[in-house]
């Protein structure tokens, strides 16, 4: 099987993990157990690294916040940015890290939804006093407009008649 | 009170899919296979375009052809597509829709009694708009076995004395058909040798699933006989934007503007602006479109064989008609039965032509976690029948 094929199957399973090895089998002209061979080789090679549901937490009682951190640090010699980033993600707290080319700071860190006093805590008694680190700037998130892909405040309601020629 | 209505319009058929609609529209929670229309939204950066042409003021009439920036677009569009010239002042009117390049190009050629073939399953304002011109529809029943094309033979022996033009439309709306280009030859020469128009509705002609579609105006000795109906409505998922056009030899269009400039005026505006945009940028949105089409088209007919259900496989447009003979029902009552049951909305095959009761159209341009539920129920539906047969 060529990539091409690679590539198709983790756009499906990327914008709908539920869908099955025989469906995108259909849609893609392969038998089954074709694409359920290769989707078990991504996931060996993790190249497909889990499954999740994309939920919109903005619609449950959850009151928990998003947050990014910028991160100015300071290499040292002989260890790069990864021996740093490795201090960050190991965290539990951290979901995402990112190494930027912004100008101005180094590192995107996003973290798990989390209260403010949580999140002011992590960020002062863990992020700002690792060694390398010569800032930090914390951003909240007010509103999620669009994640994934998918508009969130968005009527998907089909808005066409219900039947027509 | 006398009665002022007029007997031709009178003698027109009800819509097929009326009585399903009454009911559908009442339902909560119907899934829709029924839908003749795209399921995606008109591209973002289409959108645009008209909401600035109405910022701009761009609130007033066109030229009654239409814009002459869309007209030169289209043409640009119809060379590239079909390597066809076509004169942007002389041989193109912008209309409201397809549907109204289809009515004035009838009424522009028809006399009283002039017969126009037919070939059915086919969309269901061809007959009534032949009927609403004077003419007189002459069917030609297509089938299945042959994949609905129309065949050189079936179209010959149509023709009579009085035969003015036929009305076809590949990719076809209900059944998914297509013609390729040797479908398309032997045609040709029937309709050369006979002297007789090709009205030719290729509204569909960007979704085709298997090689580029052929129109039958690029045949040699065919433009000059052609009125090549196209539009935006499927192509770039602008329906509601109600924007079509028409091509066709200067001495014919001339006459067909003229229905347009007293009918119509001119087609909307803003739609207009956005309709050149569509032309300029929207070859992306087409191909994104065309493939999501595709992916469902397989997994249904998937679906379907999996059921066992008869269907042959169209590579055009975006419906699936497959054949419901087996379980001895007319097309309306399986469509009834399947909405009452599955909460499923599809559409009786005899809507399209009497020839087409076997069957039912089945649209995807809907989602594909819908499809995937419809097909379920349909499956459970079709074992009920099999089991309890009517």
């Amino acid at each position: 099987m060529d990539t091409i094929d690679r590539n198709k199957i983790l756009e499906y399973l990327e914008k709908n993990a539920k869908l099955t090895a025989k469906e995108i089998a259909s849609m893609l002209a392969l038998t089954e157990q074709e694409v359920e061979n290769e989707i078990k080789v991504m996931e060996e090679e993790q190249l497909i690294c889990g499954y999740h549901a994309f939920i919109n937490w903005d619609k449950t009682e959850d009151d928990k916040i998003s947050a990014l951190v910028e991160l100015k640090v300071t290499p040292q010699r002989g260890m790069g940015y990864d021996s740093i980033a490795k201090k960050i993600y190991k965290y539990a707290e951290v979901e995402s890290l990112y190494l930027m080319s912004a100008g101005g700071y180094d590192f995107t860190v996003i973290l798990k939804k989390a209260t403010m006093r949580e999140i002011a805590n992590f960020v002062t008694t863990k992020l700002a006093v690792i060694e390398e680190v010569r800032s930090t700037s914390t951003h909240i998130v007010l509103t999620k407009y669009k994640e994934f892909g998918i508009a969130l405040a968005e009527d998907k309601k089909d808005k066409r008649m219900v039947i027509a020629p | 009170m006398r009665d002022f209505i007029c007997e031709k319009i009178k003698t027109l058929k009800p819509s097929g899919i009326r009585k399903l609609f009454d009911i559908a529209n009442e339902m909560p929670n119907v899934i829709s296979l029924g839908i003749g229309e795209p399921d995606f939204d008109t591209p973002w950066h289409i959108r645009e375009e008209g909401i600035n042409a109405l910022q701009k003021g761009r609130t007033f009439y066109t030229s009654n052809a239409g814009l002459e920036e869309l007209r030169n677009e289209i043409c640009n569009y119809i060379e590239k597509k079909y390597n066809l010239l076509y004169n942007p002042e002389s041989n193109v009117v912008v209309t409201v829709g397809g549907s109204e390049a289809i009515d004035i190009a009838l009424r522009a050629i028809i006399n009283p009694g002039d017969e126009i073939i037919c070939p059915e399953p086919c969309f269901v304002s061809y007959q009534p708009c032949i009927i609403m011109s004077g003419g007189v529809s002459v069917p030609i029943s297509l089938t299945a076995d042959n994949s609905f094309k129309l065949t050189a033979k079936q179209l010959e022996d149509a023709i009579t004395p009085k035969t003015k033009a036929i009305l076809m439309s590949y990719p076809n709306n209900p059944t998914g058909a297509i013609m390729r280009l040797e479908d398309l030859e032997p045609l040709a020469d029937v309709i050369i040798k006979h002297d007789i128009l090709v009205i030719t509705d290729e509204i569909y002609c960007e979704l085709t699933y298997n090689g580029g579609h052929v129109s039958i105006a690029s045949l040699p000795g065919m433009q000059e006989r052609t009125i090549l109906i196209n539009g935006f409505s499927k192509s770039y998922a602008m329906t509601g934007w109600r924007l079509g056009y028409a091509l066709a030899p200067s001495h014919i269009l001339e006459y067909m503007l003229k229905i347009h400039q007293f009918g119509i005026m001119s087609s909307p505006t803003m739609s207009q602006y956005a309709a050149v945009k569509a032309l300029q940028e929207g070859e992306k949105d087409i191909v994104a479109m065309r493939n999501a089409y595709n992916q469902r088209r397989r997994y249904i007919l998937d679906a379907f064989k999996e059921m066992g259900l008869p269907c042959f496989e169209p590579y055009g447009a975006f419906y699936v008609f497959p054949d419901i003979s087996e379980f001895g029902l007319h097309s309306e009552e399986f469509c009834q039965k399947f909405l009452e049951e599955e909460n499923v909305a599809i559409v009786p095959g005899v809507a399209f032509g009497e020839c087409a009761d076997n069957y039912v159209r089945i649209s995807y341009a809907c989602s594909l976690n819908e499809i995937r539920e419809a097909m379920k129920r349909l499956s459970k539906f079709l074992k009920r029948l099999r089991s309890n047969p009517v």
